[in-house]
């Protein structure tokens, strides 16, 4: 790793840092510009209810007081306060009570767009312009169109409906299959149509002729020569698919009921609950940026030859 | 010929020197009318069967989500069982396509005619086809207006950004560096649940009113988040086409930074321009859509294709074709939307077409 690498890496680390911390100003802020603040709709409250309330919040001291130790807050102990709806209960539990459904649902669906997707790829390149690389050209291309809410209630109302063969309650058993199926598609679809151009940019380059003159196999040039350099701008995919699916995720827990952190964040919207909604929000963008961070770096760090800004 | 092959001697008479006749001269004029880059672009995307097929669909989707409302018998935010002063009629409720409440069908019987209900109607009672051609009406109009501020903000930072350089370019692309590696979808759904209750009050009583809140606290969003990649674009273009002698030209006839910008520049990065902005509606429908799908999207009674579908998940068990219909019309609007881009971008810049 040369200097200019380096150099590379602590550019991104500087910029994923301050973005974390302008998605906490900008979160905090805006929260608290919503009028009313946020006792206004509970159940009429006396002033001094209101007061004690808001002392013990902390929402009677100046409001940048307020932003500084929620900023300490979180850097410290990553502790986002209790939540307002659900007594007794801090955010980053609920938090990370979401996080176990939701995690898993997500890595399982990357996982099987990155399997699928590679394997689709693979064959519409080495089968250039047939029949098959056909289909999986138009079949992805409509992937690509539909949105995932759309994607999430045609398999509800096919599978879980019509069919009855899966069941359309992500808290039950075999319920993640659907919401797996939903995240994966779109990303799938990406991926194969990535993986394609890559590969059929790559079967076209001198080593791979030289290869063939030399006469190494037909599988040990398409798995140890090809794919592997291929898979190189697969890697650039990585960041953005995760914020795919953490916001696809939103959608699909609320269509499939799973108890994830989508839902969770949903609902804190809708029963404004501010800091569940500003607890989320942040930790989901956390998620986003290292993603993007890593997949960047990996992108620079695996090929050498790419060149540097 | 003097017979030696190889000879290169050739005979030639007085006659080969004569003045050209008017014929002669009129047969070396080439009367090819001049072709310009823009016709140049059509021509290579009719060629485009895929896109061209796509332009049509469109065309056929906009021009029907334009001028069906304005003939159709039924409003999209009609209860039709709730005629004043009279019972209300539950019978219109949840009816499936193509049938007839009580009331229609004693008209019928009667003689008179009754527009079908091509979709049947929703719980309410109201006409689902209408609703549906309104739905993609907003939707279209959400997706273009928004690539429209999208496309004048980040025009104008980047091409500030891409002729002034030096400090202004760093200040301006570090912003454009934070707000690109926000998570959009995060900010686009916070950003709008807040605007949409503080903008509420503020917009009671004006004419943006009818448009509602929601919408314009999108088009907002839209205008802080988006602009970011579009100003990208321009401000790489801007910076190539600053070295050329043209702008040496004009700079040297005394022309300010704001002509050169406005008349030399903008126009010479127009196809970039035209296909971004093209490849932006879909994204902004699809965004649209999405929020509407939380609930954050257009106010009811207004339908959007987004909100159509997510109401359509409580009836999904007995009414799969309410689910259907906005699924099939948001995917075929976003299929070719981006098709057509796709065709734009081979048709109007072969450069990036490799």
């Amino acid at each position: 790793m040369n200097t200019k690498t380096l150099m590379y890496i602590v550019k991104r680390l500087i910029l994923a840092v301050v973005t974390v911390w302008v998605v906490i100003t900008v979160t905090f802020f805006v929260m608290h510009a919503v009028p009313g603040g946020p006792f206004v709709g509970e159940k009429a409250v006396t002033e001094t209810v209101r007061k004690a309330m808001e002392a013990k919040y902390g929402l009677d001291k100046p409001l940048i007081v307020q932003y500084l130790t929620y900023l300490k807050d979180i850097v410290t102990r990553f502790d986002f306060g209790p939540s307002l709806k659900s007594r007794g209960r801090d955010v980053i539990d609920i938090i990370m009570d979401g996080m176990k459904t939701s995690v898993r649902l997500g890595l399982i669906a990357a996982f099987i767009a990155l399997i699928t997707g590679i394997i689709l790829g693979s064959i519409a390149a080495l089968r250039r312009n047939r029949v098959i690389d056909r289909v999986i050209m138009v079949i992805t291309t409509a992937f690509v169109s539909m949105p995932s809410f759309i994607m999430g209630s045609l398999l509800l109302a096919l599978f879980a409906v019509k069919l009855a063969v899966l069941p359309a309650n992500g808290a039950a058993k075999g319920g993640l299959i659907l919401p797996v199926i939903t995240l994966s598609l779109y990303p799938m679809a990406y991926i194969t149509r990535l993986t394609r151009s890559s590969m059929l940019d790559v079967l076209g380059q001198d080593y791979i002729r030289t290869a063939k003159a030399k006469g190494v196999s037909k599988w040990r040039i398409i798995f140890g020569h090809a794919l592997k350099n291929s898979l190189i701008p697969v890697i650039t995919y990585f960041g953005p698919m995760l914020a795919y699916i953490v916001t696809g995720s939103l959608v699909v827990e609320q269509i499939f009921a799973v108890p994830g952190i989508g839902r969770a964040f949903v609902n804190s919207i809708t029963g404004r609950d501010y800091p569940l909604v500003m607890g989320t929000t942040i930790v989901l963008a956390i998620l986003i940026v290292v993603m993007n961070l890593v997949g960047d770096i990996l992108y620079k760090v695996v090929d050498p030859r790419i060149t540097l800004e | 010929m003097n017979g030696k092959p190889f000879s290169v001697q050739q005979n030639l008479s007085p006659e080969d020197f004569l003045p050209a006749t008017e014929a002669e001269k009129e047969y070396m004029v080439q009367m090819r009318p001049s072709s310009t880059f823009f016709r140049d672009g059509v021509k290579r995307l009719l060629k485009n069967k895929v896109a061209t097929v796509s332009m049509i669909v469109i065309l056929l989707i906009a021009l029907a989500a334009i001028f069906v409302p304005l003939f159709w018998p039924y409003s999209y935010e009609q209860m039709l069982g709730n005629v004043p002063g009279k019972p209300m009629d539950a019978s219109f409720q949840n009816l499936r396509p193509f049938e007839y409440s009580r009331t229609e069908q004693q008209m019928l019987d009667a003689g008179e005619s009754v527009m079908p209900h091509v979709f049947g109607t929703d719980s309410a009672g109201r006409d689902y086809f209408i609703r549906i051609v309104y739905g993609t009406r907003i939707s279209l109009a959400v997706g273009f207006f928004a690539s429209i501020i999208v496309l004048i903000i980040g025009m104008m930072v980047g091409s500030i950004a891409g002729y002034c350089g030096g400090k202004v370019d760093l200040v301006i692309m570090r912003i454009v560096d934070i707000i690109y590696s926000l998570p959009d979808m995060l900010m686009v759904i916070l950003l709008s649940s807040v605007l949409k209750t503080t903008l509420a009050d503020k917009l009671e009583g004006t004419v943006l009113a009818r448009i509602g809140s929601n919408i314009i606290s999108l088009f907002i969003v839209f205008g802080l988040l988006y602009w970011v990649s579009m100003s990208r674009l321009i401000r790489g273009q801007i910076l190539s086409l600053r070295e050329r002698e043209y702008v040496l030209a004009a700079e040297a006839t005394g022309a300010k930074g704001r002509w050169i910008i406005l008349k030399h520049l903008i126009p010479n990065c127009f196809s970039v321009i035209i296909i971004s902005t093209a490849l932006q509606i879909p994204s902004a429908i699809f965004t649209e859509s999405y929020l509407s799908f939380l609930g954050l999207g257009v106010n009811a009674p207004m339908p959007s294709l987004g909100s159509l579908a997510s109401d359509a998940l409580n009836g999904i068990s007995s009414y799969t074709y309410r689910l259907v219909i906005p699924a099939i019309v948001i995917s075929l609007i976003v299929l070719s939307l981006n098709l057509f881009g796709d065709g734009l971008r081979d048709a109007f810049d072969p450069k990036l077409n490799q």
